[in-house]
């Protein structure tokens, strides 16, 4: 009796662990709901709106590939993740996807198994302090008390930074962009710093944002972008198209609004590929040949989904600069559709 | 003739082994075993395979590669250039560190509390029992992440401390300007060991040993005697005066620096030398540092008015080259320096400044964005320790009490019939019989309270999951092998603290002779 229980517990075991090898796009299909990895929580990339809703601009990509994929942008389930244990939900097959403003880094992707699909947002680290210190520069800030979120970039380039400079800090390592925010307010500590688009943010949501500064250094390279699990091509291949077709609709005029009117056929072969009038190019990853148009319906072009969340005309007020198309003299350049 | 009580001898069935009482266990046993190692060796492999699915091989070489990023409660020298393997250590130390004084706290918080519960005394009992149930009924997470806001949200920021133009400030320091409570930590002094630290040490290690002596002494005469010697008066003499008349006798002969400032002119004095200087310049003194030589300087440097810098260097020659090379432009020499040895290019200031007692103290004062110098201890550290200590101090008590209710009433009675009154009755009859209850449940509590250290996850204090488990994994990737030494470390650390309780155990024991 004890044996057979024993044995059969193997088994099942055993059975379950040959389920885990799976392809994404598969079990994505299959539960009918994309797993996705967004922030616990940043205004204008990823926060549970009044009613419960995730919105915000990481979201804007999750939804995309919902859309894409499933036909349904709702149809997302979002597992908040803090800087610490978002590469393990990612590459335990908790989720799916991970857009939660994650720096494209050479060890990220090669080292830790993961594969990039591109940038959705060219950052950089920046610093935030109170108007009151009457610091200008980051060079002015020996000897001050800084809050980091661990497990980032941002923790890395802080302390390497300071070192070269030779200035001298106090690191107060922080969870999540919550603590971190009530941290600095209390006056814990003297400057937070993370990506710039963050401290945009998260002065957005202060009750005076004037009383703090941004100082003008920017201390790195914040290329953020959505990555998945190493090892599945086609998936890593369905986001980063996804987000390119975001891309390119911006590029070519197409939007949330006129997406439907022009799937239907124009004289612009590159649109009516993309949207898929013409040619196969969704059934080439498997997935239905409106795919980009479902995408773009669902949450706008690039340019309509920086303008909701986080442009000038949102409490954040990012510029696009080097977010701007290529034909703008940004670095947003999409690969053809053909 | 066959009798009924021999076995049977026919032969051995396979059978048997199932239906036959004597071999039925063992072959259960066996049976239990197979299957544990087929789980434990499919485990393995699984994890193998998973691995190689993955790309990732099992590799703890990252323990020896750059970590690069820094921690703020360092123990032992560290910073981020140093190996993730050395930012694992400095966590570990401070796991101990918050392990070490929570038990410590615990324990007299939860024997005191365990003690007065008993108390007659309506109202002491009845806060005790409050004492108790709140901590006990309470999560200590909760605990963790209140004692930390409150003192977050409460406590003045060190820009407070600025005086204002008006000569107000928003906070004051206490104790004389020598301690500083604030949202990030609570600033005490701290010591500095001069020259003759360590025959002060010895003074005072030798005065212990005194005690020691003394109080067998006195329990061995009592023993004889029945005479009761002064023993606890004699102990505290003979604790604080060797040392302090040491003190002074060494503060005493303490002798001068001689300032020693390049490009200035000779008979100038600290503030001369300053103001020479002119407004755009700086006095750069280097300095040895952690010596209260350069402690007194700082002092000196700051109450002078003059703009000033310091720079660090290894040792006495150092800082004679770094001067000749312009580095800086003063440095000190030690006590009793010939003036005709003063190096070339540099004059005696005038005014030489004291060159320390055997133990200075390093007061914190209030810099550009901090408290500076002074021992900082941390809000995280602070909060942790105080939750864990309350929190395992409740439990303790209820240890201790029922300890103390285990041991017959017969006894204290009888002490009382001998006339003991009740403190030493409790001291010397009911705690001594009631340890032997009281260890064995104490060690894990102990073993408790270390293992939840770890939640200082929730206020950042950098232990050991926040540095190796925490942020080495997040950076290398090496989950498996960082949880396996963390998994590892916190288990050789519960069967250490368990190994050396369970001896002491073993000491206090009831002897069954
Ligand atoms: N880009 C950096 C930092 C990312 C990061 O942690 N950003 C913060 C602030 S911009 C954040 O998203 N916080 C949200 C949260 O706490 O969940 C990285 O990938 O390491």
């Amino acid at each position: 009796m004890k044996k057979s229980v024993f044995l059969g517990a193997a088994t099942v075991a055993c059975l379950g662990a040959g389920a885990a090898a799976a392809q994404t796009l598969e079990s994505v299909q299959e539960n009918g709901v994309l797993n996705c990895g967004v922030s616990t929580g940043l205004t204008g990339f990823s926060s549970p709106n009044a009613s419960g809703e995730w919105e915000g601009f990481d979201v804007g990509i999750c939804r995309a590939v919902a859309a894409a994929v499933l036909g349904d942008p709702m149809a997302v389930n979002f597992v908040p993740t803090t800087g610490q244990t978002r590469f393990t939900a990612l590459a335990s097959g908790e989720i799916d996807l991970l857009a939660r403003n994650t720096t494209w880094t050479f060890s990220r992707d090669v080292d830790l198994g993961f594969s990039f699909a591109g940038v959705n947002y060219y950052d950089g680290q920046g610093f935030m302090v109170p108007r009151a210190l009457g610091v200008s520069s980051a060079q002015d800030l020996d000897g001050a008390t800084v809050c980091i979120q661990t497990g980032t970039t941002t923790e890395l380039n802080l302390a390497d930074y300071f070192r070269v400079n030779n200035i001298s800090y106090e690191p107060v390592p922080i969870e999540t962009n919550a603590e971190a925010q009530q941290q600095y307010l209390a006056g814990a500590c003297d400057v937070y710093t993370t990506d710039a688009s963050g401290l945009a943010a998260t002065r957005a949501s202060f009750e005076n944002p004037g009383d703090h500064v941004i100082l003008p250094e920017i201390i790195s390279k914040e290329p953020l972008g959505p990555l998945v699990r190493q090892g599945d091509d086609q998936w890593a291949d369905i986001v980063r198209w996804t987000l390119n077709a975001l891309i390119a609709a911006e590029e070519y005029g197409v939007t949330s609004t006129n997406v439907s009117e022009l799937a239907s056929g124009t004289d612009n072969p590159e649109i009516n590929r993309l949207l898929g009038s013409e040619g196969e190019l969704g059934a080439m990853f498997g997935l239905e040949n409106d795919w980009a148009q479902q995408a773009i319906a669902a949450v706008g072009n690039y340019g309509e989904l920086f303008e909701q969340n986080i442009g000038e005309s949102t409490p954040i007020g990012l510029a696009r600069g080097l977010n701007a198309q290529w034909t703008d003299g940004g670095l947003m350049y999409a690969p053809p559709f053909r | 003739m066959a009798t009924t009580t021999d076995p049977h001898r026919a032969g051995f069935r396979l059978s048997q082994l199932v239906y036959d009482t004597r071999y039925r266990s063992m072959t259960i046993q066996i049976v239990a075993l197979v299957a544990l190692i087929v789980a434990g060796w499919w485990l393995v492999a699984n994890v193998v395979q998973n691995l190689s699915a993955l790309g990732k091989d099992f590799d703890f070489g990252f323990l020896s590669s750059r970590a690069g990023y820094d921690i703020n409660q360092t123990l032992i020298a560290y910073d981020n250039s140093m190996s993730h393997g050395r930012a694992s250590l400095v966590g570990i130390l401070n796991t101990l560190l918050v392990a070490f004084m929570g038990c410590v706290t615990a324990t007299v918080l939860g024997v005191i509390a365990g003690v007065l519960r008993l108390s007659r005394n309506w109202i002491v009992a009845k806060l005790m029992a409050v004492y108790v149930e709140g901590f006990r009924n309470v999560p200590l997470l909760l605990w963790i992440v209140l004692i930390f806001a409150v003192m977050t949200e409460s406590t003045p920021q060190p820009r407070d401390f600025r005086v204002l133009d008006d000569g107000t400030s928003a906070a004051s320091m206490l104790l004389g300007d020598t301690i500083a409570i604030t949202n990030r930590g609570v600033f005490i002094p701290a010591p500095v060991w001069g020259s003759g630290a360590l025959v002060l040490g010895l003074v005072f290690l030798a005065s212990l040993v005194a005690i020691w002596a003394y109080r067998r002494w006195a329990f061995a005469r009592q023993e004889r005697t029945g005479q009761i010697a002064p023993v606890f008066r004699v102990s505290l003499v003979l604790f604080l005066v060797p040392t302090i008349l040491v003190f002074l006798f060494m503060a005493f002969l303490s002798d001068r620096q001689t300032l020693v400032a390049y490009g200035g002119a000779d008979g100038q004095d600290l503030a001369g030398f300053a103001q020479a200087l002119g407004p755009d310049g700086r006095v750069t003194a280097c300095v040895v540092p952690g010596t209260t030589q350069a402690l007194l300087v700082r002092r000196a440097l700051r109450n002078s008015d003059a703009n000033f810098s310091l720079v660090e260097v290894a040792d006495g020659e150092a800082a004679i080259a770094a001067a000749e090379a312009g580095e800086c432009n003063l440095i000190s020499q030690p006590p009793g320096v010939d003036p005709a040895t003063i190096p070339a290019g540099g004059f005696a200031l005038s005014d030489g400044i004291r060159s320390g007692n055997p133990v200075e103290f390093d007061v914190p004062v209030l810099g550009g964005f901090n408290f500076e110098g002074g021992l900082q201890v941390r809000n995280s550290l602070i909060a942790l320790w105080l939750a864990l200590s309350l929190y395992t101090g409740a439990f303790i008590a209820e240890i201790v009490r029922g300890g103390i209710l285990a041991i017959s009433r017969g006894q204290s009675e009888a002490a009382f019939a001998l006339g003991l009154r009740p403190n030493r009755t409790m001291n010397l009859v009911i705690l001594p019989q009631a340890l032997r209850v009281i260890i064995p449940p104490l060690i894990s509590q102990y073993l408790n309270l270390t293992k939840n250290s770890s939640l200082a996850i929730a206020v950042g204090y950098m232990d050991v999951r926040a540095t190796l488990g925490g942020i080495t994994i997040n950076q290398t990737g090496r989950e498996l092998e960082g949880m396996l030494l963390l998994g590892g470390f916190y288990l050789g650390l519960s069967l250490l603290i368990s190994g050396v309780l369970n001896v002491y155990n073993n000491r206090v024991k009831l002897k069954e002779r």
